[in-house]
This record gives structure tokens, C-alpha cells and sequence, in this order.
């Protein structure tokens, strides 16, 4: 058989599938803009939360060396880490204070053991007066030369003497990498005695030193017989904490690169040398809150059900006209701001407020005892199912009107009795719509902020409003953004069995 | 629906208290947006009605709450940002989620139920948790703009607002303007196309005006998100940034002023006739679509 050609000669069949593609690369074409816009202002921000809530390179990139030579220790021992450390420790901190990064280390460390903020803050106004100077004047002593930064600057340019001081080579690198961070010179800059100090653990290790410059070479002969500072006295005197085991053990525990550290503490856990424990009861606050934030969501959707159904109903089953004109009075508070919602919230509810007013007014209540109904769980469950009510009801309307009336004056004529025909024939007919808005009401809830934080007090708050506080508050950012991605995988599964059960092609609106 | 003549007592009864169920619900459903309107013209700086009021004394009314609105310089500052911002972040969603609702309406998408879920995501994410995420990433992206590319603080930090309430708006322009698209006849453009127009001009003057009622009502929806936001802006903004619902938020929940019930039934007002004209474009484009006999 004769093969079919297009217009221009080509074979029909290779001509198609030219069109089918050119239609699909222009698609994409058309969708790409926005999906790339979203992908940057959305998706990555999320990512980024995610990665921020297992992220710990603070600790490692403020004390480098302390961290590195931790791995050695063991935390379980009973003995405090070795005089080496504590020099590693001094120069770690003194390049830390430089650079105003000890406070932020500690504040990190303060979210698993409180009152480690206050030990990096002390010790970092100490550890500038330290008794380390008498390394600079020893090796000054020594050779005036030490003194220059240009012979600093000339002996790490060359790899052996790099080689040989390892310590105060990686040293010196951090610190000409600070200058010129800070626009600033090394070779211009005065040699600070942590430098010294580095140099003197240095080369009191190397033995026969035969290489490299001179002036290393005689500094290398006399270096072991020099006066020495004790650091581990000088950093117990600046705080008493660094004599003691627990802040050396908090370190280790938090040494790594990723933690899962935050999430632990989401769940009211902790790391600890034995492994994973419970936090002590007094802390235990997020299951608690988490808890409470799907009761109260459930309950504010059993609400919304409740009040939704019947509604629903009446809008269905109401001729058009009449339908309509009260579907406006749902859709009002829909397209309200949330804002004003709330407000008006706090004007009903509040103890001066309207509700109280007219409940005095017509003798319920005497003037002296007005009912509570704002700043606890009673606002927000109110003020929340007024705010996601239209949720509930827009979706049960829809599948309502799809629910033929003639159903239930079959089932009347039957012989079924009012309860049994709603009961039997109507609702059963209404469930996909109660789970349409049942889910959509929940997801809503669960991540709301706003209407808790103005209503809700200290008990009627959701998990949200301690992100919240998180990140304005207390700047446990890591907390936050683990709490958030808790929260975030509640309301993807939800969202995932609404797609399932509902489709999210059939999310309407208005 | 109406009660027939041959019900029965017990019948009656669940008939009109099932009414009054209704009627009591519509009323919790209403009654709060109302109390505000009468409220805000209260003489005194209370939350709630004073006995002159209640006597309908014209002593007890007053337009002082709204003059402060208008002449406070923080209420003006925030509602000029709300209409710098609310504007161009609708344009922006409105504009790239139209063209990408009309690539996805096409038949041979790739991938479409990914990219789908992706443009929804915006909607589903609770806004607490985008607020977060975009709170890290944002002043991440807002440094590099002051610093690499040496613009100004203020300008930057409008960028950031509008960025991310564009994104919010989007699935709303998305989702109204695929369900207008579902209606649309795709054989007019072919015989546009028959006709000799090129693709540019077929969209302006065949496709653009049949779902323009879709594009509006998307473009209402992501209007009202953003003017309406205040978690995201909280968390991304400044305070030189502060839009309307922000500075009701602080005034909530700090110094409590009834200047917020003022602006309250400015936004009552706002959201009615945003609302009447929603109805007005839904009802026009189920007429054009014979979906209605009204």
C-alpha cells in the first residue's frame, strides 16, 4: 500500500508526530514562566526550610579545630579533654570573638542546654586578655622578625614550612582569609598572640626541624623550653562551665554537620550520650500543642459539619431565586477580609463586649460576672468555625444540588418515615460532599495563625503561632523550620487523600 | 421545598424549627460583619455600644474613627502600600498564570499532573509554613539584591512582598481560569488561524475576550489574597512595608484602637462590591456558556 504523504511530500505519519511535538514544546513553552516563578519564589524557599531544620554547620564552621580534634575524645571517659584542646578552644574562640560569631554559636547551643549563651559571651570578653602574650614576647625575644606580618606572610608562601606547622599554617589561613573579608591587608596587620600561640603548640611538637627558614629553624631549637600559659586554668577562670564535662559533652553531641537535633526537640526528645531521650516533663510542650492543634482542628470541623449541613440542605433544596439571595449571605463572610473577621471576633466575644451586653442586658448574666469567651480555646473555636464555615458549605452545595429530590419522595412513597428516607437515601448521597469540606476545613485549620493568635490566649493557640514565635521571638530558627516540616507533612498526606477522594481538579471556588 | 397541606403536626413542627435552625445559623454567619458597620462610627473609643448609641442619640455617632484613618500617617502608609503592593503582584500572577493555564489546557502536556500540583502548592502549603520557608529564603535573596546588585533597601523590600504574594495569588488564577477554559471552543481558533491570524492576534481577539470573565474573577481572587495577607508579609516585610491587615494585626493584638473597626467596614465595603462583581462575571459566563436559563 501506497504510503500517505502530507501537503509538502513528507510522510503523513512523521508529519503528525512534527505537529504533536511543536503542540507540546509550545505547552511548555507557555507553562515554563510560571512554573520557573514558582519554583523560585516557592518551591526552593520550602526547600530551604526543610534543609534548615536538619542544618547544624554553625558549630563546626565557629571551632573548627576544637571540633575536629573532639572526634578523638571520649565524651563517656569521665575525664575533661587534654591542655591541647583547650589551646585548640582558645584560638577557635579568639578567631570567633573577632568576628562576633561566638555569641551566635552560643544562642545555637543555648536551644539544647540553657545557659551555655551566657558562658560563650563571658569567655568571649576574656579570651583577649588571656596570659598568651608571653608567647609574642618570647619569640620577639627570639627575633624581632616574628613581629613583621610580612615574614609571617613569606613563610606560609612556602609549602615546606606550611608542612611542618600545620596548626598555624590553617591558622594564619583563617585569619588572612578574615582580613581580606574585611577589606584589610594580612601583611599589614599586627600578629595577634593566638598566632603565637599556635605557633609555639607547633613547634614544641616538631622535632628536628631541618627544613624551611632560619629564623624557623632557630625558633624550632628553642620553642620547647619557652614559659607556657596553662589555658585550661584560664578558660575554667573566665568560666567555671569549661571545667566541666557537660559543656564539653554538649559540643560533641552537637558537632555534626546535620542534626536531627530540631526535630528531636519537636517531639519533645533530646539527643543525650546514651542515645535519644524524652525531655525533662517540665519541657515537654510540642506533642502537647501538636495534639491539641488536631483536636481543636477536629472539633472546629465537627462545628463547621454541623452548622454547614443544614444549610446546605436549605440552599439546595430552596428554588434558585431564593437560593441564590441566601448564598450571598455565605459567601459575604467568604470574601471578607479575615482580618475584619477576627476584629469582629473580638468585639463579640470580648468581656466588654457585644455578646456579654446583651446577655446583661437581658438578665442571663448579672454585670459582675461576665462569661469568658475570648483569650482561650472557647474564642478560637468559635471564631475559627465562623471563618472556615464557608468551606464546608460551598462544597456540600455543590454535591447536594447533584442529589435529585425526587429520590426521597421515592423512598416516602416507599413507606419510609422522614429519618429513614434522609437517613437511608439523602445522606449517604451527601457524604463525597462532607469529606469534600471536611478535609478543606481541616487543612485550613490546622495551619491557621492569625484568628488563634488574637483569640486564643496562651491555651488556644495552634502550632503555628509557636513557629511564629520561633522565628520572631526566640530565633530557634532550626526549631522552626523542623516544627514547620512536621506540619507540613500532615497537611501533604491530607492533601494527598483529598486529591484521591475529591480530585484537586474539582476544587471550585465561589 | 414548601410544607404540604396534609402534613402532620409533628411534621409542622421539624418544618419550622428546622427554619429557625437555618436562620439562627445564617445569623451567627452575618452578624459579626455587620455589629463592626455600626460600631465604627461609635463617638467613644470603645469596642462596644455605649447607651447613646443604643438610644439613637446622634451625640453617640461620630466620623472620628474614620478621620483618623485618613489623617493617621501609619494608617495612610499602610494603605498606600496595600495598593502598591496588591496591584502589581495581581498583574504579575495574573499575567504568567493566564499563559500557563492556556499551555495546560492544551491536550499533549507533558507532566501535567506534576507541574498541576506544583502551581497549586501555593494554596495548600498553610501560609504559616510558606511565611517560614520564604522568611529564610527571602532575605537571603534580598542581601544579594542590596548587595550585588546595589538596589535600595525599600525597593528591595517591596520586591520581596510582591514576589511573594504573586506566588500566592497564582493558584487562584489558575484554577478560575482552566475551569473558564474547559468551556472554550478550541475550533475558533483553528478558524482564526484558517483566516490568517497569527497566533498573537487569535489570542488578543478571539481567545482573550471569551475567557476574560475566568481571567477577571482569578484576577479578584489573587487581588483579595494579597490585600487581605498578613502572615507572609509579617515574616518577609519590613515595617516600612506594613500593608492594611499588618497594621490591623499589630493594633489587634497590641493597642487596641477602634480606628481598626473603621477599616474593618471600609474592607466590609470593598469585599461586597469585589463580591457582587464575581457574581455578576459567574452568572455572565454561564449565560454565554448555556450553563444557566437565567
Amino acid at each position: 500500500m501506497e504510503q500517505m504523504q502530507a501537503a509538502d511530500g513528507t510522510p503523513l505519519k512523521r508529519s503528525l508526530k512534527r505537529a504533536l511535538r511543536r503542540q507540546k514544546l509550545r505547552a511548555l513553552a507557555l507553562v515554563a514562566p510560571l512554573l520557573i516563578f514558582v519554583l523560585i519564589t516557592f518551591v526552593i524557599p520550602i526547600g530551604n526550610m526543610l534543609f534548615r531544620s536538619v542544618e547544624n554547620q554553625i558549630v563546626e564552621n565557629t571551632l573548627p579545630e576544637t571540633i575536629s580534634a573532639l572526634k578523638d575524645w571520649d565524651a563517656q571517659g569521665g575525664e575533661l579533654p587534654s591542655d591541647d584542646m583547650f589551646t585548640l578552644l582558645y584560638i577557635d574562640l579568639w578567631l570567633a570573638q573577632e568576628q562576633k560569631l561566638h555569641t551566635r554559636l552560643g544562642s545555637r547551643l543555648n536551644y539544647e542546654v540553657s545557659g551555655v549563651s551566657s558562658v560563650f559571651r563571658k569567655t568571649g570578653r576574656r579570651v583577649g586578655r588571656f596570659d598568651t602574650d608571653i608567647y609574642t614576647e618570647q619569640f620577639t625575644e627570639l627575633d624581632p622578625a616574628w613581629e613583621d606580618p610580612t615574614t609571617w606572610v613569606a613563610l606560609f608562601e612556602d609549602d615546606a614550612a606550611a608542612d611542618a606547622l600545620q596548626l598555624t599554617a590553617r591558622t594564619w589561613d583563617r585569619w588572612s582569609d578574615y582580613l581580606v573579608s574585611e577589606d584589610e591587608d594580612p601583611a599589614a596587620e599586627d600578629i595577634q598572640d593566638f598566632l603565637f600561640t599556635a605557633l609555639h603548640f607547633d613547634l614544641s611538637r616538631a622535632e628536628g626541624l631541618t627544613e624551611g627558614p632560619p629564623i624557623l629553624q632557630s625558633a624550632a631549637e628553642v620553642a620547647g623550653s619557652f614559659k607556657t600559659v596553662n589555658l585550661k586554668e584560664a578558660f575554667a577562670d573566665a568560666d567555671n562551665d569549661w571545667a566541666d564535662l557537660e559543656l564539653w559533652q554538649t559540643l560533641k553531641l552537637y558537632s555534626p554537620t546535620y542534626t536531627p537535633g530540631y526535630f528531636l526537640n519537636s517531639i519533645d526528645m533530646q539527643k543525650s550520650l546514651d542515645g535519644i531521650e524524652m525531655q525533662p516533663a517540665n519541657e515537654q510542650i510540642y506533642i502537647t500543642l501538636f495534639g491539641r492543634t488536631l483536636w481543636m482542628s477536629l472539633v472546629i470541623m465537627g462545628c463547621c459539619i454541623l452548622l454547614g449541613y443544614p444549610i446546605a440542605w436549605l440552599l439546595a433544596n430552596l428554588p434558585a431565586r431564593k437560593a441564590n439571595l441566601l448564598l450571598i449571605l455565605v459567601l459575604l463572610p467568604f470574601w471578607t477580609s479575615l482580618l475584619v473577621r477576627t476584629s469582629a471576633w473580638k468585639v463579640m466575644l470580648q468581656q466588654q463586649g457585644v455578646i456579654n451586653d446583651v446577655l446583661v442586658w437581658i438578665g442571663l448574666v448579672s454585670n459582675g460576672d461576665r462569661l469568658v469567651m475570648i483569650n482561650n480555646q472557647f474564642g478560637t473555636i468559635v471564631a475559627m468555625t465562623h471563618i472556615l464555615l464557608p468551606f464546608m458549605i460551598l462544597p456540600m452545595y455543590s454535591v447536594m444540588q447533584t442529589i435529585p429530590p425526587s429520590y426521597l419522595r421515592a423512598a416516602k412513597s416507599l413507606g419510609a418515615t422522614n429519618w429513614t428516607a434522609f437517613w437511608r437515601v439523602y445522606f449517604p448521597q451527601s457524604v463525597p460532599g462532607i469529606g469534600a469540606g471536611s478535609i478543606l476545613v481541616f487543612i485550613l485549620a490546622i495551619g491557621y495563625y492569625i484568628t488563634p493568635e488574637i483569640v486564643g490566649g496562651t491555651q488556644g493557640v495552634f502550632i503555628s503561632n509557636r513557629i511564629a514565635y520561633h522565628i520572631s521571638s526566640s530565633l530557634n530558627w532550626g526549631l522552626a523550620a523542623a516544627l514547620g516540616t512536621i506540619l507540613l507533612v500532615i497537611v501533604l498526606m491530607l492533601y494527598w487523600a483529598y486529591d484521591k477522594i475529591v480530585g484537586i481538579d474539582n476544587v471550585k471556588l465561589g | 421545598m414548601s410544607l404540604p397541606t396534609y402534613a402532620t403536626t409533628g411534621q409542622r413542627i421539624w418544618y419550622y424549627s428546622f427554619r429557625v435552625i437555618c436562620a439562627l445559623i445564617f445569623v451567627f454567619l452575618i452578624t459579626p460583619i455587620l455589629v463592626v458597620i455600626p460600631l465604627s462610627f461609635n463617638a467613644q473609643d470603645f469596642f462596644t455600644f455605649t447607651p447613646e448609641m443604643l438610644r439613637l442619640d446622634p451625640d453617640g455617632y461620630s466620623l472620628k474613627h474614620y478621620w483618623d484613618f485618613f489623617n493617621n500617617p501609619g494608617w495612610q502608609l499602610a494603605l498606600k502600600n496595600s495598593l502598591i503592593i496588591a496591584p502589581i503582584a495581581t498583574i504579575l500572577s495574573v499575567t504568567l498564570g493566564t499563559l500557563a493555564a492556556i499551555g495546560l489546557s492544551q491536550s499533549h502536556v507533558p507532566f501535567k499532573g506534576t507541574i498541576m500540583a506544583i502551581l497549586i502548592s501555593p494554596m495548600i502549603v498553610p501560609l504559616i509554613i510558606s511565611a517560614t520557608g520564604m522568611f529564610f529564603f527571602y532575605s537571603a535573596l534580598g542581601n544579594w539584591m542590596e548587595g550585588t546588585l546595589g538596589l535600595s533597601k525599600g525597593f528591595v523590600g517591596y520586591v520581596k512582598v510582591i514576589l511573594a504574594h504573586a506566588v500566592l495569588g497564582i493558584p487562584f488564577v489558575i484554577i478560575t481560569v482552566t475551569a473558564t477554559l474547559v468551556g472554550f471552543d478550541r475550533s475558533l481558533t483553528r478558524a482564526a488561524a484558517n483566516m490568517g491570524a497569527d497566533p498573537v492576534t487569535t489570542f488578543f481577539r478571539v481567545q482573550m475576550p471569551l475567557i476574560l470573565p475566568g481571567v477577571i474573577s482569578g484576577g479578584l481572587f489573587a487581588f483579595i489574597t494579597s490585600f487581605d495577607e498578613v502572615v507572609v508579609v509579617l515574616f518577609v516585610g519590613s515595617a516600612a512595608q506594613k500593608t492594611l491587615p499588618w497594621q490591623m494585626f499589630i493594633g489587634l493584638r497590641e493597642q487596641i484602637s477602634p480606628t481598626i473597626l473603621a477599616v474593618a467596614t471600609l474592607l466590609v465595603v470593598i469585599s461586597i462590591a469585589l463580591l457582587t462583581t464575581v457574581e455578576l462575571l459567574r452568572r455572565r459566563s454561564e449565560r454565554l456558556r448555556g450553563m444557566s436559563p437565567g
